[in-house]
């Protein structure tokens, strides 16, 4: 045998192997995805399955994985809990809207500003609008706190919904700002040009191009609002102005018969993931994006 | 001229609402609580003026320490498993076949529920006599007796919450990592497999350096995080045993709240802003680096 074909033989075993090992590697590699989607998934899975347990079967010692019987019933301890499940959630969506709305409307105005007019000193401004970035809002709550008592916006969706807007509002701005920038100029020439003033071109020309950009501020401001906690905790302190989160966090230490109810806890913690699931689901690409140029930039 | 004059006056009035916001909302509250430190005030009595004392009081305050300390750790801790977690994850489903695609998808759903309703569920989970974790280790083999996870030994509390916030945040690294990862040339790529290069060899060699940038910034956004870390454990530990789980932030808030020292609370916010202050600045300064 001449030392090429052995060569050849060689390196045609070779690739052999290697196929033989991709294919090994796919299988490795789908075996682990699989894995992973498992361990993410469970925790949910057994979060819901737990809500729909009995009383009896949520207090079992040891407990059980899944329900022996399905009931809605822990749902039903929570519609009534305290003030009521529909109060907690008017509270939790009303305060997630007026977040909204007054995210829109404060950096919208502000972007086009930015984007497209001489405002004096508008770098020195836009720093200045940035402030929240570099001061937590965790340290700005007793201040506010004091604010808003003065003020009777305490326990209220606005006072809440303020601070949430605070939290919110660079990552809003700095969005709404570049999308106004990467709108050709012509657009708005145009418009000019035909005699629109600049609320019409804002409201004509600008706003229905940015549309991406207004769904991901309001995403995030919805998501933000919905599931911030520690300023919930903070301005709200009578039963009925609670948001979900602060109920349930109540909840965990309140005792049916002697222990905590989790049947119901969970059923808590099922309502509150609902639309959140729903809109990631629905907005998957406006999340992607939005964390893109959020964390990174 | 005019025309030019006109509009910076409409400029400015389209960024009135946010000036006023800003000012009345961020500004005002920054300044009030700068003030609010050099006071001894507990709401009761009228603020007296008392200097830089909170300031020396909370250098000499043994739980001030203590929750910075914790803070620490508990950073220290989770950081590295969430950027190696999140990067891993990143290289597994970083090209687009359906199951990778759907793979990081299920990553990244728990990063969308709140902090607090996944702190819930957890809480739930390693319960001691009802959680499904003791009972899971125990019909695997692991353990004979329950653990009591949370609240009892500052160390397992620690853990058990760093387990639950990894299973809630590890997808955020993983798909900014992943964007990183695809935005290199596949020119790059393909150049170091025909150069016969392991696969280890191109991730330390391309891939890792290449996407060094976001990695940093990843690391710090989530050092920020973690510093800031409250949630979890007021949900799940309450702080307890002993305060020994108090994060800074849980600190800051038993003070200026329950206790209402509202002087002292805002000179310990005010710490702790610096701290935060210090690694947003190294953060911003990357990013415009990055940029020019």
């Amino acid at each position: 045998m001449g030392l090429a074909t052995r060569a050849v033989q060689q390196s045609r075993g070779a690739g052999r192997w290697a196929r033989l090992w991709a294919k090994r590697t796919k299988y490795l590699v789908g075996a682990v995805c699989l894995a992973i989607c498992i361990v993410m998934l469970l925790p949910l899975v057994m979060s819901v399955l737990a809500s729909l347990k009995t009383t009896e079967d949520a207090a079992q010692v040891p407990p059980i994985y899944v329900p022996t019987t399905a009931t809605f019933d822990s749902y039903e301890r929570l519609w009534n809990f305290r003030d009521g499940l529909p109060k907690y959630l008017a509270n939790s969506f009303g305060t997630a809207l007026l977040t909204i709305a007054l995210a829109l409307g404060v950096t919208v105005p502000a972007g086009y500003a930015l984007a497209r007019f001489p405002v004096p000193g508008k770098e020195l401004l836009f720093v200045f609008l940035l402030l929240a970035l570099i001061i937590p809002y965790q340290a700005l709550l007793t201040p506010l706190f004091l604010m808003f008592a003065k003020l009777g916006l305490t326990n209220s969706w606005i006072g809440l919904a303020i601070v949430h807007t605070t939290i919110q509002l660079p990552f809003s701005l700095y969005i709404m700002r570049n999308s106004f920038e990467a709108v050709p100029r012509e657009l708005e020439e145009a418009a000019v040009v035909d005699g629109g003033n600049s609320w019409q071109v804002l409201t004509r020309i600008y706003l229905p191009t940015v549309v991406p950009a207004l769904i991901t501020v309001t995403l995030f401001a919805f998501i933000t609002s919905w599931n911030e906690f520690l300023g919930a905790l903070v301005m709200l302190n009578t039963d009925s102005s609670y948001t979900l989160p602060i109920v349930l966090a109540a909840a965990r230490t309140v005792n049916v018969l002697g222990g905590t109810d989790w049947g119901m806890l969970q059923a808590g913690v099922t309502i509150s993931i609902i639309p959140c699931v729903g809109f990631y689901l629905l907005l998957q690409k406006y999340y992607v994006s939005g964390l893109l140029s959020g964390a990174v930039k | 001229m005019y025309a030019a004059k006109r509009n910076k006056l409409i400029g400015l009035m389209y960024l009135a609402p946010a000036l006023i916001f800003v000012s009345a909302f961020t500004a005002y509250p920054l300044l009030q609580m700068m003030w609010l430190s050099l006071n001894d005030w507990t709401l009761l009595t009228p603020p007296e003026f008392v200097g830089f004392d909170n300031f020396v009081k909370a250098f000499s305050d043994d739980q001030v320490w203590d929750s910075l300390g914790f803070t620490l750790k508990y950073t220290l801790f989770i950081t590295p498993i969430l950027m190696i977690g999140g990067y891993l994850l990143a290289l597994l489903t970083a090209t687009n076949s359906p199951l990778r695609r759907f793979t990081r998808a299920v990553v990244f759903v728990p990063v969308v529920i709140g902090l607090g309703a996944s702190s819930l569920l957890w809480y739930w989970l390693f319960s001691a006599r009802y959680g499904l974790v003791n009972q899971a280790l125990v019909d695997l083999g692991a353990i004979e007796d329950p653990i009591l996870w949370l609240g009892v030994d500052a160390n397992i509390s620690n853990w058990a919450v760093i387990i639950s916030v990894v299973w809630k945040v590890l997808g955020f690294g993983m798909i900014l990592f992943v964007a990183a990862i695809q935005a290199i040339p596949s020119e790059i790529n393909e150049a170091v497999v025909v150069d016969g290069a392991s696969y280890w060899q191109r991730v330390t060699r391309v891939t890792l350096p290449l996407t060094f940038r976001t990695v940093l910034l990843v690391t710090l956004v989530s050092i920020i995080g973690s510093l800031l870390a409250f949630d979890q454990f007021y949900i799940m530990t309450a702080g307890q045993p002993l305060n020994l789980t108090a994060t800074s932030v849980f600190y800051v808030h038993l003070n200026s709240f329950p206790y209402l020292k509202l002087g002292y609370g805002a000179a310990l916010s005010l710490i702790l802003a610096v701290i935060i202050l210090f690694f947003t600045v190294v953060q911003l300064v990357l990013t415009r680096r990055s940029e020019t």
